[in-house]
């Protein structure tokens, strides 16, 4: 069986299949694509956040007044490929402070506050310029160093994947060129203006898996991409990379969506990728590996899309990770008058920022700015009338009518029964409830409820161990006393014992006398 | 008719045989409801629900002993689990156990510690360190809140801290229906950098 799917899996491109549901939604990402993408420039100071991946906060580094490089690892979790967090300009270090860091919570979290000096050098640079005869673990080895995560915006570990490809043993590399969100377009400008670093990232990628095959996945809509993409293979020579055009469905970019549109299987609840053979990766992940491999340079930067209605001029920008957000806006012509939300991240899956100050992070891809226009009048949420739009669009194939009941009633067993941790949080489900039920929420709520529950058992089950282990220390101790106490009694029983014994006891009182005097 | 008689006689011989050797081949030592009663505890060990552990009280739910509502550590979500489990009707916490609260873990105030090991003896999940006369510490990771080492304390130098809430363990909140009705957008404010 499994045998059967791989070969299908083999084939990934060969023809183009269907997901389901999945919404047709306004393009809205031409107007940021009309200008070519420009760097931004250093600004006064870095806000470096030391969280921008899952999990725990990684460990500062360095110490207040220290000076940097550009590329030096500042941070690090000690955990393979997480959490490596890197210097994006040479300067001084000014602060460990805790400020805004473009989480969903709008909680503050520890950043690294760098002043650039202005000279922007990079520290020494070992790039592995024979990478095509290089050990794949060494390229592996590489990428876990560079702090490379996934760029489409889920910023999980790309080093954790490519470790497990490398192990489970792969045939085919995607690159993820789907774009599917409205508004973002820095994947686009990316393919269309640096193709060759993709392609270069393509190879290296495949040697470090060691895939026999890379697809490369864009939409049809994107007019340029493809075919700046397809010179830059044939001028690469590479014989094993294909350019796929796929329709604009939204989310076809999810990764299990583009699978199943790319084989037409499924990649299996609580699986991955590599159950079929497949490594997904974005487009832009492909040229921070190139980057690290080819140049030496961990990742320090990415594109982001600064645009919506609020913007005055929309467009892509390359920004260093930790530039304030305004820098951005600025270089953009600043707020129309009337721009009243921003939002990190696109129009679906997005989320709201408090303040323009919050610096850019790995997973920003997008800083979208909306007027009242744009945005849909909060209507009062009305019950579910059970009217099933909402399985119709679901891409997962859930029920979500059914998730929300369960998960407002704490049925968290029966949520995880029902697929709930298969939800991709896309909001298509959101975008049609006519009883305007904000359905991604509930489940962004049951999904942390049910992970929380399941860790606190974990805990429990520790402290039953400990408990039980306890508890037998003490019957143990206790019993071990009584046979110390019976086996004195025992002895004391014989009278010619008794006597010696006292007698010993009472010269070792005498002695401890004498010496006392 | 013998033969009928006598059919059916076999027959029953043989079921009581393979009944017989069933309940023997398949024999559960414990009973199971017991220990799954006892997974969804959270096994602070505190003894709130009037019982002196958490296996206890779970003996005496298995028994009918015992009510589901009796354990404030757990919480809504452990009753709720219990009466999905036993199929029985989920009720609010017994206000004679105590209430629901924050999970918090023990802290000892070193300066003050005395070292007489009497919070040690009295941790049921062995989660504190230290010596006679020297300074005794918890181990957060371990502490499971029971507030069993309060009493005991001659100095009273052990203090209950709730845990403070980062971005590492931040999750996604309940949605209110109130947030439908935001008086007003967030406004776009400007730089709050130094």
């Amino acid at each position: 069986m499994r045998n059967e799917r791989l070969e299908q899996a083999r084939n990934a491109g060969q023809h183009l299949h269907h997901f389901h549901g999945g919404l047709r939604l306004r393009h809205n990402k031409k107007i940021s694509c009309e200008l070519p993408l420009e760097q931004v420039p250093l600004p006064p100071r870095f806000y470096v956040p030391l969280l921008q991946h899952s999990g725990q906060e990684a460990k500062a580094t360095v110490v207040t007044g220290e000076k940097v490089l550009k590329g030096d690892r500042i941070g690090y979790l000690g955990e393979a490929g997480r959490g490596c967090i890197h210097a994006p300009t040479s300067g001084t270090v000014k602060a460990l402070a805790r400020r805004p860091i473009s989480h969903p919570s709008g909680m503050n979290g520890l950043c690294v506050v760098i002043e650039p000096d202005g000279l922007d050098q990079w520290k020494e640079l070992h790039p592995i310029t024979d990478w095509r005869k290089a050990d794949p673990s060494l390229l592996r080895q590489r990428i876990r160093e560079s702090g490379i995560v996934g760029l489409g915006g889920a910023v999980f570990p790309t080093a954790v994947k490519v470790d497990e490809a490398s192990e489970r043993g792969i045939h085919t590399l995607i690159l993820n060129g789907v774009e599917c969100e409205p508004y973002i377009s820095c994947d686009e400008m990316l393919m269309r203006e640096q193709p060759d670093s993709i392609i270069l990232g393509a190879r290296i990628l495949q040697r470090a898996v060691g895939a026999d095959r890379t697809v490369i996945a864009i939409e049809d809509q994107m007019g340029a991409v493809s075919s700046a993409l397809k010179e830059s293979v044939t001028r690469s020579g590479a014989s094993d990379i294909e350019i796929v055009k796929v329709a604009t469905i939204y989310p076809e970019g999810g990764e299990k969506q583009l699978i199943q549109v790319l084989t037409g299987l499924e990649v299996p609840s609580g699986g991955r990728p590599s159950d079929l053979g497949l490594l997904c990766q974005n487009v832009a992940t492909a040229t921070a590996v190139a980057r690290a491999i080819a140049e030496g340079k961990p990742l320090i930067e990415r594109i982001v899309t600064v645009t919506g209605s609020g913007i005055s001029r929309p467009r892509n920008l390359v920004a260093r990770i930790g530039v304030p957000i305004e820098n951005l806006v600025d270089q953009c012509g600043g707020y129309t008058k009337d721009a009243a939300r921003l939002i990190l991240g696109g129009a679906m899956m997005g989320y709201a920022l408090g303040s323009d100050g919050n610096p850019v992070i790995k997973a920003a891809n997008c800083v979208l700015v909306l007027t009242e226009f744009d945005i849909r009048t909060p209507q009062p949420e009305m019950p579910c009338i059970r009217c099933g739009e909402c399985a119709r669009v679901c891409p997962a194939l859930l029920l979500p009518q059914q998730l929300h009941w369960q998960i407002s009633n704490q049925q968290w067993d029966d949520a995880g029964e029902y697929g709930l941790t298969d939800c991709i949080e896309c909001g298509c489900c959101d975008f049609v409830c006519p009883s305007h039920i904000p359905l991604v929420e509930w489940f962004r709520f049951g999904k942390a409820e049910i992970s929380s529950i399941a860790s606190e058992r974990a805990q429990a089950g520790v402290a039953r161990q400990k408990y039980e282990a306890r508890e037998a220390r003490l019957t143990r101790e206790k019993a071990e006393r009584r046979r110390r106490m019976e086996e004195k009694k025992h002895a004391l029983r014989d009278d010619a014992q008794r006597k010696k014994k006292i007698a010993e006891a009472i010269s070792r009182a005498r002695s401890r006398q004498d010496e006392e005097k | 008719m013998l033969a009928a008689i006598l059919a059916i006689t076999i027959i029953s011989g043989l079921f009581g045989l393979g009944l017989g050797w069933a309940s023997r081949r398949f024999h559960v030592e414990a009973d199971p409801v017991i220990d799954q009663i006892n997974t969804i505890l959270p096994q602070t060990q505190c003894g709130q629900c009037l019982y002196p552990g958490c296996r206890p009280y779970a003996e005496a739910i298995a028994s009918g002993e015992a009510d589901i509502n009796q354990c404030p550590p757990g919480g809504e979500t452990g009753i709720m689990a219990l009466a999905r489990l036993l199929g029985v009707e989920a009720k609010p916490l017994n206000p004679d156990c105590g209430e629901e609260k924050p999970k918090a873990v023990a802290v000892i105030d070193e300066r003050v510690c005395i070292g007489c090991t009497l919070c040690i003896q009295a941790c049921p999940v062995d989660a504190i360190l230290g010596a006679s006369k020297y300074m005794h510490t918890v181990i957060e990771s371990e502490c499971t809140g029971c507030e069993l080492c309060l009493p005991p304390c001659p100095v009273d130098c052990i203090d209950m801290l709730v845990k403070k809430q980062t971005t590492g363990d931040w999750k996604w909140p309940r949605p209110e229906v109130a947030s439908q009705f935001p008086a007003t957008n967030p406004a776009i404010t400007s730089g709050n950098h130094p």
